[in-house]
């Protein structure tokens, strides 16, 4: 088994945004196995309140699981999951939906429901929590799909929708309730790239417009340069790199040069 | 011998953890049913689905099983000179065993096989992770709705079954075998007694609770894409039919208990 040699850049500074209270998010010695496959080793990281950080890795380093891990979508075999100072180990469904109002998750296909119009779909969390007025429903709906630049489509159904609109829907569902905190799985993956920038606007706005922390797991760098306050690149089941996008960039470290220049050839393999 | 073992025990172990999920299911199902707010229109969108959409192949499972016993049991009793008791043997039989099995069988494969396609394609796509991370337990948005809509239309359609079965089986009876409609009709209510129509809809009742929570296990632990989709489906359908005949024999021993045979 090859062990990641210790990082060149792992940052032991204070994060961006953060200060005396708890991180709205940290992972700690975090390790998942899946079928026999070591997919998390050791995982430590810490998620500032109001930060935007960038999770990168290669195709199948375990990037969407570790997002799972956040909200309590998966179960980790050993390590602890704090959110917002508490640790949602051993939590289980019912306790952990407290959790899960806190942190919205975009998914990777936006996960919408397919027996709901767009406006269903937006509106799911609100009826959820209890409101009932048609006319309140509404106007929130108009609303977020005013912020994602999709008005009038609230009668579409999901399966009429483009990539791109499904993950705006997605995220307009993920964020009506107003999370502390959004974790967005590959949200320019399939996208052109005109449709990925506006992607990335959008994500950079709802920071501005809510101050929500947001976790962006991509293995598009231009979106992680675009949006992240800081970046932490996940190899070999750990976190190999954490630290700006401009110390990322002037790393000499071989495996990190591999995968910005998307070389297959490097020593990293 | 340990190879043996190995190879007996993995697909022992591998039911047993199967059964396991069915009940742990079941068990968070009820409690959810007693301890949290019902979804009254998911629940109604249930009926409509799981009761109102299964008429008519209920109606003619029942008219057909009912035509065609009323003609055989002719067939047989007659050459005994007992062809007036035709109407009572269709009568018990549609309302202890035909109906409930047959009803169940058909809602095994209309509904099971939709709740089953339906909840497993959620999986799939994620859009019951999507569920989770709403804070929405799957269990009482997806199962509990569809359980009690199964534990509410399963007896009435059951119920349904057995009267147009009767009344499919009087029609034949009278208008092609001949038999006098007065004598088959004292002769149904004189052996028809209220313990059958109670076994049948406890019956109906006990198939309903096995289709919904095999149908929704099988959905729930859907993995490996459209492949899996259609493999759980089947799955669903097939292990359903089996534990409502399987399920079909104990119970009418253990009404056999209650209600002993020759007991009038």
């Amino acid at each position: 088994m090859i062990e990641a040699p210790p990082s060149p850049k792992i940052s032991t500074e204070p994060q961006l945004g953060s200060d005396d209270s708890s991180p709205m998010i940290a992972l700690r010695s975090l390790r998942k196995t899946i079928e026999q496959q070591k997919i998390l080793r050791g995982v430590d990281l810490e998620i500032s309140s109001g930060e935007t950080l960038a999770i990168i890795g290669r195709s199948g380093a375990g990037k969407s699981v570790l997002l799972k891990h956040m909200v309590g979508l998966m179960e980790p075999d050993a390590g602890e999951i704090w959110v917002q100072g508490q640790n949602i180990i051993g939590l289980n469904e019912r306790q952990l939906g407290a959790i899960r109002k806190k942190v919205g998750i975009l998914f990777q296909g936006g996960a919408l429901f397919d027996s709901m119009t767009v406006e269903g779909n937006i509106a799911f969390p609100l009826r959820e929590a209890g409101e009932r007025d048609p006319k309140v429903l509404r106007s929130k709906v108009s609303e977020m799909l005013e912020v994602m630049e999709m008005e009038g489509q609230e009668d579409k159904m999901p399966e009429s929708l483009s990539g791109g609109m499904k993950k705006r829907v997605g995220l307009a569902r993920a964020i009506i309730r107003r999370p502390l905190c959004v974790l967005y799985d590959e949200p320019t993956a399939g996208l052109d790239p005109v449709v990925a920038d506006s992607i990335n606007r959008l994500i950079r706005r709802l920071q501005k417009r809510f101050g929500m922390t947001s976790v962006v797991v991509t293995h598009d760098m231009k979106s992680a340069f675009d949006v992240a306050d800081r970046i932490a690149y996940l190899h070999e089941g750990r976190i190999y790199f954490n630290g700006t996008a401009n110390q990322l960039q002037q790393s000499t470290d071989p495996f990190i040069q591999d995968f910005l220049l998307g070389r297959s050839d490097g020593r990293g393999d | 011998m340990v190879r043996f073992f190995n190879t007996l025990g993995a697909p022992l172990l591998s039911f047993v953890q199967y059964l396991g999920e069915i009940v742990l299911l079941a068990a968070d199902t009820f409690r959810s049913i007693f301890t949290h707010k019902l979804r009254w229109k998911l629940f109604l969108n249930q009926v409509v689905e799981v009761g109102l959409l299964s008429q008519l192949v209920v109606i003619i499972t029942g008219a057909f099983t009912g035509a065609v016993f009323s003609a055989q049991t002719f067939f047989q009793f007659n050459k005994l000179g007992m062809g007036s008791a035709v109407g009572a043997v269709v009568s018990v039989s549609l309302c202890r065993e035909l109906a409930p099995v047959l009803t169940a069988l058909m809602v095994a494969g209309r509904v099971g096989a939709a709740m089953s396609a339906e909840i497993g394609t959620m999986k799939v796509t994620e859009q019951i992770d999507a569920l989770r991370a709403l804070a929405v337990y799957p269990v009482d948005y997806l199962v509990v709705p569809r359980a009690l809509a199964m534990m509410v239309s399963m007896p009435l359609l059951v119920a349904e079954c057995i009267a147009v079965g009767i009344a499919a089986g009087y029609l034949v009876a009278i208008f092609m075998l001949d038999i006098n409609g007065t004598y088959y009709m004292a002769n149904m209510v004189k052996w028809t007694r209220s313990r059958d129509i109670i076994m049948g809809l406890s019956k109906a009742f006990c198939f309903g609770i096995l289709i919904v929570f095999i149908s929704c296990q099988k959905g729930l632990t859907t993995h490996e894409g459209a492949v899996g989709v259609g493999r759980a489906t089947t799955e669903a359908v097939v292990n359903s039919s089996l534990a409502v005949l399987i399920c079909n024999f104990f119970l009418t021993m253990m009404f056999n208990i209650i209600y002993p045979a020759g007991y009038q």
